[in-house]
């Protein structure tokens, strides 16, 4: 079982009020992605879960009972580190086996238990490597496996993947999800990188300043955000906004589309402006089109090998159905 | 940006190097030397002491003289001695300071180096009828423990630094894995320090070893240690320079031995977080 419960859950540091009083309901066996710019208080929300950071006000339940008081120890949760946090000086199976050791098991216990983690993990050949002798996904599995051991009754991931370069991150991202599947225990990931959010989570909780701007699915995230905050954060590339005379034709202050529902074309189309630069990926293609008048520049998701090039004169169509229509205040307009 | 070594600028160096190194250790040298000297060569002029006949007579008067064994053994007891008793106290005290700091820490560590500061002369009276009183005067564990009392700054100084180098993060993985405080210092912290915390040991038993001061005020016969035994050749008699000689590198043998066999640990350790 893992079910968290934050109630009315502040952290102050001195003065300064870093998450005012938040709640939030975790359900067992959900995986649940905090995301936001660095420095909106998710690494320190976790922290507050984790019991690693006191809380300064507020109530954090875990299956029920209340932890807020309760070391992290005896919190039954397991943590993985952005830095992987191994003990250097331990080999890759007492690194593996020191909760179990911790938690009093017999060396055979011990031996078992960790034996079937670096089965799973693939760890088995680096059983008596020392964590220096490993490259960084080995490193990552190392402390995932030192997790997984104690059974707990919630994972809690701090940025797991940001050391790691960028084939390999998609790679760990489908062994965490492939984990998630088979475990089925509560997961709580704090990530800056909204693919990662999008890809891996049943739940998304997009924090600024330590407020939590929205939680939902992926998908609702993305087709209904809650104000220009969550709208720009969620999807790539970014969502365009535009103010001014067009958003006021459409009843609000400005007006937000996807990348990807824009229409382009050489001959007519709602706005006309300039190609700038193009992005060629491959699948898509991605031009920042400007002198529309509308904004800067307007970034426009196209097929792969749509043939237009810097300067051509482009027409852009938005989806009437696809626009997000927000207040002054940047709240959604339903 | 790396400067341009020219073979002059090597050879300027290297001489520079060799004449500071030749004049710290000539003291050394000198008393080695006079120790190899009769009583009455030992007092001549420098030159008419190197040529004068070697001798080894007067290690063979203090060996007759003093039990010197004796006094080294007070001296190990009482150097390694109030090392690890210091150690126990300033592994927890630098564990605090360096990873649950409070907005008192520096000064508190300042408060700590500033006890160095004061002439030990200035608190050797109050020192002296504590020691009286609870009897402690000429024993080994009243020594053990005020050379801990002053070395103990030094100690926790080192070990904070050496600590600081150290990742929360990775206390922190401990503590969510269970962990207590005992384990956590135990299995963790101090495996990991164990070169910082091994140069802290070698540099304090060195500077215990040498101690003086207090050895010499709060000792007479029992637990005199190596300090003791070199005094004891200064008297109201006068000086016996060769005697004293031959008392004083056998005094210093076995920490300057020590010292060469770890002398790599040493630099390392002190020049630890320095160099990155």
């Amino acid at each position: 079982m893992g079910r968290i419960t934050l109630d009315k859950v502040t952290k102050r540091f001195g003065e300064v009020e870093v998450i005012p009083p938040l709640d939030l309901t975790i359900e067992d066996g959900e995986f649940v992605v905090f995301v936001g710019p660095s420095g909106c208080g998710k690494s320190t929300l976790l922290r507050l879960i984790a019991g690693l950071e006191d809380v300064s006000g507020g109530q954090i339940r875990i299956d029920g009972t209340d932890a807020t008081a309760v070391p992290p120890a005896k919190r039954g949760l397991a943590m993985v580190f952005q830095s992987y946090a191994l003990y250097p000086h331990m080999s890759v199976r007492k690194n593996i086996a020191f909760p179990l050791r911790m938690a009093g098991l017999s060396q055979a216990e011990q031996d078992r238990k960790v034996e079937a983690a670096a089965e799973v993990l693939n760890l088995t050949p680096y059983l008596d490597r020392r964590p220096g002798q490993l490259s960084g996904g080995q490193r990552q599995r190392v402390a995932i496996g030192r997790a997984i051991v104690r059974e707990p009754a919630a994972f809690l991931f701090d940025e797991p993947l940001s050391n790691l370069d960028a084939a390999l991150r998609v790679g760990m991202r489908l062994e965490i999800s492939e984990l998630h599947n088979r475990l089925k225990t509560t997961m709580v990931y704090v990530t800056h990188d909204q693919v990662e959010a999008m890809t891996m989570a049943d739940k998304i909780v997009v924090l600024q300043a330590g407020r939590v701007e929205q939680v939902g699915s992926p998908l609702e995230l993305y087709r209904a955000p809650r104000n220009r905050f969550v709208a720009g954060f969620i999807g790539s590339p970014r969502m365009n906004f535009i103010e001014g005379a067009e958003a006021a034709a459409h009843g609000a202050h400005a007006i937000g589309i996807r990348p990807e529902h824009i229409a382009v074309s050489t001959t007519e189309g709602a706005w006309r402006g300039r190609v700038g630069v193009s992005e060629h990926l491959g699948s898509d293609t991605f031009f920042h089109v400007t002198g529309t008048g509308l904004a800067d520049a307007i970034t426009v998701r196209a097929g792969g090998e749509v043939d237009l090039h810097h300067g051509d004169a482009v027409f852009l169509t938005p989806e009437a159905d696809k626009i997000h229509r927000f207040d002054r205040e940047g709240a959604r307009i339903a | 940006m790396a400067r341009a070594v020219t073979p002059r600028r090597k050879a300027l160096t290297t001489a520079a190097a060799w004449t500071v190194g030749v004049l710290i250790f000539f003291p050394i040298l000198w008393i080695v030397i006079l120790s190899f000297k009769s009583e009455g060569d030992a007092i001549r002029t420098p030159i008419e002491v190197l040529t004068s006949a070697w001798t080894a007579e007067s290690y063979a008067t203090v060996q007759e003289r003093s039990d010197y064994f004796k006094h080294f053994l007070n001296s190990v007891t009482i150097s390694v001695g109030s090392t690890l008793l210091g150690l126990v106290i300033a592994i927890p005290a630098a564990w605090s300071m360096a990873f649950v700091p409070g907005r008192r820490t520096k000064d508190v560590l300042m408060w700590m180096l500033s006890t160095k500061m004061l002439p030990p002369v200035g608190v050797l009276v109050p020192f002296y009828l504590m020691f009286r009183d609870f009897g402690l005067l000429d024993t080994r564990s009243g020594l053990v423990f005020v050379l801990m009392m002053i070395n103990l700054p030094i100690i926790i100084w080192m070990l904070y630094t050496y600590f600081k180098e150290i990742p929360a993060e990775i206390l922190e993985a401990a503590r969510m894995d269970g962990a207590g405080l005992r384990e956590e210092i135990l299995y963790v912290l101090t495996p990991m320090a164990v070169p910082g915390i091994a140069s802290t040991v070698l540099l304090n038993i060195i500077l215990a070893w040498n101690e003086a001061f207090w050895t010499l005020n709060l000792t007479a016969a029992k637990a005199a240690p190596l300090t003791a035994f070199i005094a004891s050749y200064s008297s109201p008699e006068g000086l016996f320079y060769a005697k004293l000689s031959a008392a004083s590198t056998m005094a210093i043998a076995p920490i300057l031995i020590m010292g060469w066999f770890s002398q790599k640990q040493l630099v390392r350790g002190l020049t630890f977080g320095a160099v990155k």
